[in-house]
Formats: C-alpha cells, structure tokens, sequence
C-alpha cells in the first residue's frame, strides 16, 4: 500500500492542485475577479437566498378552474350549434365533467351528434398523445348526448396556461428590475419563483397574487347595489360587486364586458394633473380605443367600472365622449398602488388564478450575519479539530490536517465547478464534514497502532494500516453517502444544500484521508527509513 | 517530534458486554419514557409541517416583547408566539396557521406587518401554506424511511441478517430518543431537525459498521473465543477510535452550536445529542445484541462468500 506507481502520485498532485485552482476564485473578492486572467477560473460558489438575502416562493396554479370555464363555454357552444341546426333540445347544461343535452325528437339525434362534433377541433401531437387527436368525445345514449372535453385536450390546456403563467410572472418580476431572477415551473401545475436581493418582499407578493383580469363594464342603472344588496335581487345581465377600498361598498354592474383588459398596450403610473393624486394612464390598441370611444359616446353621464379581479377598482361617471383610446383610472392610490397596478395591466392578466403556498424571504442583514456566524464556526471548528488531531497523533495528525485543508478545498472547488448552491445549513454541512473527514484517517491510524503494538516493524504497520482500515472506511462512509442522497432527493431548499455539501464532503473527504494522506506516508517513509513511528 | 496522546489506553478491556443488562435497561427506559414524551407531550412542530408564519424581526432598541405580545395578539390571529432569538434586539414571530386557503396567511403577514409598522427590521419571513406543509410531511417521513430501508440492506448485504438486526435496533433507539428530547425540550422540530435525525442514522450507522467490521474480523481470527469474550475484545480494540472520532464530530458540532448562529442553534443540538446516543448505542446496543440473534460462526468457505471481491484478494495476497 505504501508504493505508488508514478502516474498515480501525477493524479493525485493534479487533483490536488485543481482543488485548490478551482476553489481559489472564493477567496477573491467579486470586484477584483476581473482582474484574474482569462484562462484561471473564475466561477465562484452560487450562495442560496437564505445567504445572499432574497425571496422563493411556490406558486401554484389553479389549473381545475380551466376545465370548468371550458365546460361553461362549451354549453354555449353546443347552444349555438342546435339553435343553427334549428334542432329543439330541453336540459342543457353540465353534469360531472361533461355536457349534457336531450334532443326533443328522436330523428334528430344524427344530425344534433353531427352538429355538436363540427366544434370539435384537432389538437396536434404533443407529448401525452402521439397522434392528432379530437378535442371533443360525443357519445349519444337514446336522446341524450354527452360531450366530454378529452384527456389530450385538458392537458394541453393546462400546460398552455401554465407556460403562459410563466411568461407572465416573468414580465412582472423584471419589471422589479432584479438581477437573476429564477422562475420555473414544478411538477404539473406549480410555479417556482427565486428573486435574489429584494428590498421589499411584500411588492412581489403583491404582484405575483393578483390575476389582473380587468375589464370596462357600464354600471346597472336598474337600481343602485344599496339596493340590490337590501332586496336581495339581482336584475337578469348584472351582477353584485364589491369596492376594492374599504369600507366596501356595492355597486351593480352590467355583465356585459364593454372593453376587456386584453386591448390594453400600455400602462403607466402617473399623478392626476387637478387633484394630483395617484393614477394609471393606460392606452388601448385601436379595436379597444373604438369600443371605448362608443360606449363613452352613447353613455354619458352613466357611471363606468373599472373592474379588476371582480372588484370595482372605480366607477366615474362618463363626462364627455372619449376617442382618443386613452384614459385614467383613479381610485385613492398610494403611490406604491399605482405602480403595482399599471405593472400588473402591462404584463397581462394569468390565465389561471395564482395562490402563493410557499414564502421564505430572508433579508439581506440576517444572510449576511449568517455567512459571518458560519465563517465562524467553521474556523473555531476546524481550529479545534486541527489541534486534537496533532495532540492525538503528532507529526502523523499534522498529514491529516493537511489532508483536512485539501479537503475543505475541494468542497469548495466541487461546488464552484457544479456551481451547486451553498446555503445555511449548506456550511453546517462542510462544519460537520470537517469533524467526521479524519474518521478515515483516525481509523488508519489507530489501526498502525495495533499493528506496531503487535510487533510489526514501522513500515509493515503503515502498510497494514492503510490495508486493513479501507474496507471499513468504505463501509462506514457509504451508510452516510445513503442518508445524504436521500435528504437530496426527498428534501427542499435549505435542506438540499445541507445534503449537497455533506455528500461531496464525504467523497472528497476518502480520496484526502485515504490517497494524500498514503501518499505524504509513502514518500515521509521512504526519505526517513523510521527505526519507530512517532504515532 | 511532539508526543502523541493516547486518550484510550492501549489495552483497555473495559467491561462493556458484561454490563449490558444495565445498558438494555438504561436504553428500555430512555426509549419508552421518549415514546411517552412524544405521546404525551408531543413534538413541537414548526411551520414546515403545520403551516403558518414565522418571522424575524430586529428592532432598534432592545425588543419590548411583552408590548409586541399584547400588540399582536390584538389582531385576532389566534396563537401568536414570540421569542427572544440571539440577542435582546431579535424576536422570532410565529402565527398559526390561519383558517382557509394560502389567501387568509398573506393576509395574517400583512397584518402583522402592519402592526409593526417600519420601524423593525424584517430579517426573515416564512410562510408555509397547508397544501406545502402535508407534503413536506410526507418527504420526510418518506426520506426518514427509505435511508433506514438502504441501511439496512446494506448491513444485510455486507454482513449477515444478525448484523442488520442489531443495527437497525441501534438505529432506532438513536431516533427515538432524539425525538424523545425534542418532545421533552419543545424545541421546534422542522425540516432542519428531519435532516439533523437523518444524518445522525447515517452517523451512528457509520459507528456501528466500524465495530461490526472488527467483530467480524476477530470472528475469523479467533475461532475458539466465546462469543461474548469476542465482543469484548472487538468493542475495547476500537474503542480509541470510536471516541476520537466522535470527539472531533463533536468539536466542529460544539462550534456550529455556539458559533454558527441562531438559526443553525437547534440543527447543531439535535446532531449533538445523536452523536452521543449514537456512539453509545454503537457500544453498548448493537454489539451487545448480537448475543441475541442467533449469530453462528458459519465454516471457512461460507464465511469467504460473504467477503467482497477485493477484500479476498487482498486476504490471500
């Protein structure tokens, strides 16, 4: 064991030095990392939110309400086509997941299934189905006929609108102007969202929950929604909403939408040239500006809603004919309001509501004193680790030592290569490392022990040493390896990076303990030809 | 040349199999008063699991927590609870979890926000949603189980059955006093302790190999010695390592504890604990029990089976 041939003892001094190569970039600070020549390395270690300060949030998506708008547009639709068909139908409507209609005469059935399957339309190949398939089933039981929205076609539907969340969630979040924002999606129907360096998480929240469906609908002139509210009764074509700003009040609205939000192309924040408070000046695209200019031209002096998310943001009475396709919403803003909202109306509304499940923001201060504090113990840890090891094997515990720095190198070398993320409990496991790394070498060490206390001469001990002990630290080390792969698969966030670090640190640690250590003994016995080992 | 220490004497046979009724009953008692403890007391789960709001605030002055307390629990939130964390100008704030969807809890923050208006630093807010809080239950109950089921193949495969028996006993015994000690002390047990009871598994499983390694080796070397004579022998033989190496995981655990920060506080503790459960339980639990399960010192050639490739090189070379 304690002979090498050449071209190991040549790996083993590479590997060594591109340790410390590659690690070095760490130990520079970012400023001065241009100034270190193109061809050394320059990646350092990608440090998590909970050290560099930032927010992660888990969207998830609320893909179930697609099947039910399709399902309420689908009864329309079928609507449509019976009435063109002239074909009499009673019970329209939707039963568990499909449509349901009965045609009244029975020699219509054909025709209706015909009618009913030209809305269908052909979805292309994707990835759960390899052939182009309908959209739509229709079945026929009696005078009965079923449409069902296919399976192919659900998923293509929630898969468009999560990547069109996606998008948009990614317009909102650079409108906060951010550095390296991360946005991707998780499993079917989740959203993972990392911003680094936020100052104010709440501004985030407040963009990321909103789905910004907004909408120009005229006001009820039925009866006021006092009313409406005190004789619980809603005229056919309105419905009851509510003021976003407290104290709520009702307002009763035409369903009917007069101009959609879909015809905004631009929204900025403002102050109102009179009153100078707060507002969003928004700008629509010609078909939208035409819309609005008819509507404000037929009814003036009615009030107008400007609805988002189901709330009547505001409800001014229309002066004057509005042509020019822009306008403003007013509404007691704060400034902070404003902006959000003209952030929101720029980058679209979600396809699908949005629930945040998951926060964790760390400020910039705590990841700051966290890195400190690690730093810390890391050192007072190593320190004392450094020290028992000499008093505990002498010269031989000054080789392990240094087979402990390489060690600590290569972690951070492994890391800055895979650019892997080091977080909190990330350096709690190099910490941790540190103390189990001379496991391996402790273990050969105390077994020279018992081979010189058994009568073998020094370098018959070393290298029994270094035999025997391997099978152990092969054994011993795996069990951990186990534990850490496990937490990396099964764990999240901070938790992963804990497993990350201990899982490289146990890898590097057995080439150190096991192969630079033999190599220091291997080269310190043949130069010194010891009569006893000070062990 | 300095002059190596040795912390363990050269031939310790210190008594450790023939007191092992005492042990047996001294680890009965710890594991069944933690079962207690957890049944009764219960573990104090933070919001990883239960859902809600955890933040960390710093004020300017030392925090007048009796004032925030009475400030905070006006807001109708339910159960607010706040903590002094490192030092007098640091509160940890934890709101239960608030009926109704993920909505109702970023209402809950604002609340609190609102109430404490900008004059506090917000160093840390968490929130966990009921849907999150259900599944990560399930990963780490599914992560505890799995890397005990690896282990333990991986016992059985490099040793026999016996072997794999008494180490998951060990192992057990290790898991449930750690959570016996978080039942007991109430500290928060969240997804950082799910990672410290796993890697304290690998650790004490690392111990245990270690010691089984040398009882299977002094069982081919010495085919005569009784069986609790050989264990003796095997624990004393390496007990010198088993303490260093434990002394200096300790050392660096010791520094995280006092060193790394509030955060890292309770992690370091829980790993505290299991490395000197686990080292003990390596000891005077898993050797011990071998007596028990039957071991048989099978042939020359059945034993040979058992020894990898590599190892049996290396034994005729």
């Amino acid at each position: 064991m304690l002979y090498f041939e050449r071209w190991k003892i040549v790996l083993i001094v590479m590997l060594c030095l591109a340790g410390i190569v590659y690690s070095a970039p760490n130990f520079v600070p970012k400023s001065s990392l241009e100034d270190v020549p193109g061809w050394l390395p320059h990646k350092q270690i990608n440090l998590g939110l909970d050290l560099r300060g930032g927010s992660y949030m888990l969207l998830g998506l609320d893909t179930g309400s697609l099947e039910k708008t399709r399902l309420q547009d689908l009864v329309g639709e079928v609507r449509d086509a019976l009435r063109d068909e002239r074909i009499p139908y009673t019970g329209l409507g939707i039963q568990g997941g499909s449509v349901v209609v009965n045609v009244t005469r029975a020699e219509d059935v054909e025709k209706a299934v015909d009618a009913v399957e030209g809305l269908a339309t052909t979805i292309a190949a994707n990835q759960f189905s390899a052939l182009p398939e309908s959209d739509l089933a229709v079945t026929a039981d009696g005078q009965r006929i079923n449409v069902t929205v296919t399976e192919a076609a659900k998923l293509q539907r929630v898969q468009a609108a999560v990547e069109q969340s996606i998008e948009i969630v990614r317009r909102r979040i650079d409108e906060l102007g951010t550095t390296e924002p991360v946005i991707q999606r998780q499993g079917a129907d989740r959203i993972l969202v990392q911003v680094p360096g936020l100052e104010d998480p709440q501004q985030l929240k407040a963009l990321l929950g909103k789905t910004a469906k907004m909408n120009f609908r005229l006001v009820s002139n039925a009866m006021s929604g006092q009313q409406a509210l005190a004789t619980r009764t809603v005229p056919a074509g309105t419905e009851l909403l509510y003021t976003a700003d407290e104290p709520k009040v009702p307002v009763l609205v035409e369903r009917r939408i007069m101009v959609g939000g879909d015809r905004l192309v631009d929204a900025t924040p403002g102050f109102d040239q009179r009153t100078g408070e707060p507002v969003v000046n928004f700008r629509f695209d010609s078909i939208g500006g035409r819309q609005f200019g008819e509507v404000t031209r037929d009814n003036v002096g009615r009030p107008f809603a400007i609805v988002l998310d189901n709330e009547v943001i505001s409800a001014p009475r229309i002066n004057e004919p509005i042509m020019g396709g822009q306008g403003q919403i007013s509404g007691s803003f704060t400034v902070q309001d404003a902006t959000n909202l003209a952030i929101l109306l720029r980058s679209g509304a979600l396809p699908v509501d949005i629930t945040i499940l998951e926060e964790r923001t760390v400020g910039p201060g705590l990841g700051a004193d966290s890195i400190r504090a690690g730093e810390i113990a890391a050192i007072i840890g190593a320190a004392a680790v450094i020290l028992f090891m000499i008093a505990s094997y002498g010269f031989f515990g000054i080789l392990a030592n240094v087979a402990l720095f390489l060690n600590v190198m290569m972690i951070f070398a492994v890391l800055s290569v895979l650019q892997a993320t080091l977080t909190l409990p990330g350096i709690a496991g190099i910490v941790l490392t540190i103390g189990m790394a001379v496991d391996a070498n402790v273990l050969i060490f105390e077994r020279v022990r018992e081979e010189l206390d058994n009568g073998r001469s020094p370098i018959n001990a070393l290298d029994a040493g270094y035999r025997r002990a391997f099978t152990t630290i092969v054994d011993s080390n795996l069990t951990t390896l186990f534990a850490a792969v496990f937490l990396f698969a099964l764990g999240s966030g901070p938790v992963k990076g804990f497993a990350v670090t201990l899982g490289i640190g146990i890898m590097t640690s057995m080439f150190t303990a096991v192969m630079v250590t033999r190599l220091f003994v291997a080269i310190w016995a043949r130069r010194a030809r010891p009569a006893t080992l000070p062990i | 040349m300095l002059k190596p220490i040795r912390f363990v004497p050269r031939n310790a046979r210190l008594p450790i199999i023939r007191s092992r009724l005492l042990a047996f009953a001294m680890s009965a008692l710890l594991v069944i008063g933690s079962l207690v403890a957890v049944a009764t007391i219960g573990l104090n789960f933070g919001i990883d699991f239960k859902g809600g709001i955890l933040m960390e605030v710093r004020t300017a002055a030392p925090a007048n927590i009796a004032q925030m307390r009475s400030d905070l629990g006006g807001l109708g939130l339910g159960e607010v609870s706040l903590q002094e964390f490192g030092d007098e100008h640091e509160v940890l704030i934890r709101v239960q979890r608030q009926d109704g969807d993920e909505a109702q809890q970023i209402k809950a923050t604002d609340a609190v926000r609102k109430m404490l208006g900008d004059g506090v630093e917000y160093r840390r807010t968490e929130f966990v949603g009921p849907t999150v809080g259900q599944e990560l239950i399930e990963a780490g109950a599914l992560a505890v189980g799995l890397a005990l089921l690896s282990i333990l193949l991986y016992v059985w495969f490099r040793f026999e059955w016996q072997f794999g028996v008494g180490a998951i006993v060990a192992l057990a015994h290790d898991i449930i006093s750690t959570l016996g000690l978080f039942a007991i002390i109430q500290h928060e047990f969240n997804l950082a302790t799910v990672a410290a009871v796993l890697t304290i598994a690998g650790y004490s499983i690392n111990d245990t190999v270690v010691i089984y390694d040398r009882v299977r080796e002094n069982l081919r070397k010495y085919k005569k010695m009784a069986l609790a004579e050989l264990f003796e022998l095997s624990v004393n033989e390496t007990l010198s390592r088993t303490t260093l190496t434990s002394g200096t995981t300790l050392l660096a655990l010791f520094s995280i504890y006092l060193f790394g920060g509030a955060v890292l506080a309770d992690f370091a503790l829980a790993m505290i604990w299991g490395i000197v459960i686990g080292t003990y339980s390596s000891v005077f639990i898993a050797v011990p029990l071998l007596l028990y399960t039957g071991l048989r010192r099978g042939d020359e050639d059945a034993d040979n089976a058992q020894v990898p490739e590599y190892e049996r090189a290396e034994r005729e070379g």
